[in-house]
């Protein structure tokens, strides 16, 4: 039997669209979950604007109750699931195994699968719409409100919502595996856990958690459709079951989602904020300890969400969320004292960061305002909770997927995004976030309840709307200079070069775009800013691929 | 120098060849990928049983009686499930000797016993079904109640996994009697006997569970 030797760089001529649909490189996947997460992004955004058109004014003037109840729970979905989750794992999909000097992760064709998984989860979700409307028990879907029956999620939209998030959750925890096995098998020489970069450090934490969160939501959403479809009784009072349960293994899972959503963000600031300030991260280990600390303490704080359901013990789950402040302090250090004396080049990508830096710092300190027993009865499910959470998911999250956005589409695409075009959108985008949901924190102290689409034109909540209204449109409007920037870019942009913002990574040792096996050769790895060690350091014996084997 | 050691060194500090595959030893990319899989399904039942406990603590009464006889519904360890339990807890120890057998490179015994496992797995399954028919006959079902539905969900969802477990060793029987597998390379036999294990032990967590565990009167 002959053995055939194929060499990395064996060329293989497939057809454009053919080969994207079939790729298993990381690279290549890691770029669809981008484009992909970006269409789910726009259809989510559309939506919002649904909700801030009819709340601009009081009264019911495009939407009606039961349709609204859907856009907003659909907005919701999509963000979460289909957007921000996959976006970061996109992330992780293209730069980690680049900075850890993999040729690719550890099961190439499950990560397919796990990307594929995701535009069919998306699509059967949005197939309410067409099908007699899709959920509108709220992206939390609590039971009996999501129940098959009257004043509740009649539709079959709802059981659309289960199955398309079931095979989302599946598309997680099998990149949850492949992440965590890639990481811990497949570094390069050299590459020991405490010189990973730290995308890659928070690329792991993100990976347990989901490995250990996501599988409760998914057995929470099956057996709400046991209680739909097949007459069972979990979570429906009426029938025996236990509405309080739906929460709790509902939250167990979703509390450390809002972690998935953050920390691959804090990693991607914290490899922007070093590169752009030309300083090492300040304080490398106890970042990645602070990282591990959120990760664990994530899950022992889900039933903040449930204090006035008067089933949770309060004190504790109030002092474990305060505790999350902690570490996540301890990462505010990190990032200020890494800009602190260092050579600030204002950037797009670090512009964005320090967005992510401040909008988050926000986000935390009105979430601490939330942990408080006795503040949360006051604020539950008011603007104040939708004020606080788009201020750590759009703030936060989104603020890092655009800084990530700049600083890697470089290596990416091999053309450079345009800085004018960049800053025009950072400045529309940062006013219009907070003219938008900075209000909310004053609508919700006063009393507006969340998921309404009418209000009283007497209760003073009618200019602060408004002026959210206008906000949410000039975010919308921030997304026409992003797209021209990169439609511009990819038509004529400036070549990148391997290296355009003298980075510390490895992503940055090889070539823009790097080829399917990413490396011909790697530096030595001796510390965790190998590029910059062979930039600056004494000459490097770099090691080169040889072609005697 | 010898050119066996150039050889030698050459892979080792390579940096593409060295990578693609584990050159340092230790676990193998499969073998860790299926027990990070099995932590997911760790946590799945967990989910299940959690929901298990919180109704059953909701419940005056549990088991509950059948509200056409006013009697107790026949839930029992015989003539089915106890036998069923011996044959799954079998089922694990005929999987390992397979899986020992591989390592030695016997593939006589690694066949004979994957097989004996596979059949185990089956008529495990048959049995189940047996036994769901007898249960639905007297009016249990998933639909007839807290005690109905937490019953039918977990020992069905442990039923897909027996299932998903038997087709994983029906690939790894048509392989290993095809001869694809020998000492050194039989990563997947190791991973569908990790996954039968854990399929073992979910089923004697939910045979004290739902057989062992002393039921509860209201006063109790």
């Amino acid at each position: 039997m002959a053995t055939t030797v194929l060499h990395p760089a064996a060329p293989t001529y497939r057809s454009g669209l053919y080969d994207w649909i079939t790729t298993t490189d990381h690279k290549k996947i890691g770029i669809l979950y981008i484009v992909n997460s970006f269409i789910f992004f726009f259809i989510g955004g559309i939506l919002a604007m649904l909700v801030r058109s009819e709340l601009a004014f009081p009264g019911l003037q495009i939407l009606s109750d039961q349709t609204y109840n859907e856009v907003f729970t659909m907005h919701a979905t999509m963000m979460i699931f289909l957007f921000v989750i996959p976006m970061l794992a996109g992330f992780g999909n293209y730069v980690m195994p680049l900075q850890i000097g993999a040729p690719d992760m550890a099961f190439p064709r499950i990560n397919a699968l796990s990307f594929w998984m995701l535009p069919l989860g998306g699509f059967l979700i949005l197939l309410g719409f067409v099908t007699g409307g899709t959920a509108a028990a709220g992206w939390t879907s609590y039971s009996p409100l999501a129940q098959d029956r009257p004043l509740g999620s009649t539709g079959s939209g709802q059981d659309l919502w289960i199955v398309g998030l079931t095979l989302v959750g599946t598309s997680s925890i099998l990149g949850a595996v492949n992440f965590l096995v890639t990481i811990f098998k497949m570094r390069a020489p050299g590459m020991t856990l405490f010189r990973m970069p730290l995308l890659t450090w928070t690329v792991l934490v993100t990976a347990v958690l989901v490995l250990l969160a996501t599988p409760v939501f998914t057995s929470a959403v099956i057996m709400l459709f046991i209680d739909r479809n097949l007459g069972g009784s979990f979570f429906d009072p009426a029938n025996g079951g236990d509405a309080i349960l739906y929460q709790n293994v509902f939250w167990f899972y979703s509390h450390p989602a809002v972690y998935v959503m953050i920390l691959i963000a804090m990693g991607t600031v914290s490899e922007i904020l070093p590169v752009f300030s030309r300083k090492p991260l300040f304080g490398y280990k106890a970042f990645v300890f602070a990282t591990v600390a959120i990760g664990a303490l994530g899950f022992s704080v889900w039933a903040h969400h449930m204090f006035t359901t008067g089933a949770v013990y309060l004190p504790f789950f109030s002092l474990m969320t305060f505790l999350i402040a902690v570490p996540t302090g301890v990462k505010f250090f990190n990032w200020i004292f890494t800009m602190w004396r260092g050579q600030i080049r204002v950037a797009t990508p670090l512009l964005f960061a320090i967005g992510f830096l401040t909008m988050f710092l926000i986000g935390g300190i009105n979430g601490a305002f939330s942990a408080s027993v006795p503040v949360d009865f006051a604020l539950h499910d008011t603007y104040f909770v939708v004020a606080h959470l788009h201020y750590v998911l759009f703030g936060g999250s989104v603020f890092g997927i655009m800084a990530g956005l700049y600083y890697w589409f470089p290596k990416m695409t091999g053309r450079m995004l345009n800085e004018t075009l960049g800053k025009i959108q950072f400045v529309l985008m940062f006013i219009g976030f907070n003219m938008t949901f900075f209000p909310m924190h004053e609508l919700g102290l006063s009393g507006m309840p969340r998921r309404i689409a009418d209000y009283s034109s007497t209760a003073g909540w009618n200019d602060l709307n408004l002026v959210a209204t206008i906000g949410g449109f000039t975010i919308a409007a921030s997304m026409v200079p992003l797209l021209w920037n990169v439609f511009l870019s990819l038509r004529s942009g400036a070549i990148a070069g391997d290296d355009p913002w003298e980075g510390n990574t490895l992503e940055w040792a090889t070539t823009s775009p790097p080829p399917p096996y990413n490396f011909d050769r790697l530096p030595e790895i001796r510390s965790e800013r190998p590029v910059f060690d062979a930039r600056h350091g004494p000459k490097s014996h770099a090691l080169t691929t040889t072609d005697e084997h | 120098m010898t050119t066996d050691e150039h050889a030698l060194a050459t892979t080792e500090h390579n940096p593409v060849a060295g990578l693609s595959h584990d050159s340092t030893g230790g676990i193998s990319n499969v073998v860790l990928g299926m027990l990070l899989f099995l932590t997911s399904e760790v946590m799945f039942f967990a989910g299940l049983f959690a929901a298990y406990f919180s109704v059953r603590a909701h419940s005056p009464l549990w088991p509950p009686l059948n509200p056409e006889t006013s009697e107790a519904f026949h839930v029992e360890i015989l003539p089915l499930v106890g036998p069923a339990t011996v044959l799954l807890i079998l089922s694990s120890f005929t999987c390992q000797f397979a899986v020992w057998g591989i390592r030695r490179g016997d593939r006589v015994a690694f066949v004979r016993n994957i097989a004996v496992t596979f059949v185990i797995g089956i008529t495990f399954l048959v049995m189940q079904a047996i036994d769901y028919a007898a249960l639905g006959s007297e009016g249990l079902t998933l639909a007839s109640g807290p005690y109905g539905t937490t019953y039918f969900t977990l020992t069905g969802f442990h039923g897909a996994h027996v299932f998903g477990g038997v087709v994983m060793l029906g690939v790894v029987l048509y392989r290993g009697m095809s001869g694809q597998f020998s000492a050194r390379h039989h990563d997947a036999v190791e991973a569908a006997s990790l996954y039968w294990h854990f399929v073992d032990v979910v089923w004697i967590l939910l045979f004290s569970l739902l057989y062992l565990l002393p039921g509860k009167t209201p006063q109790g």
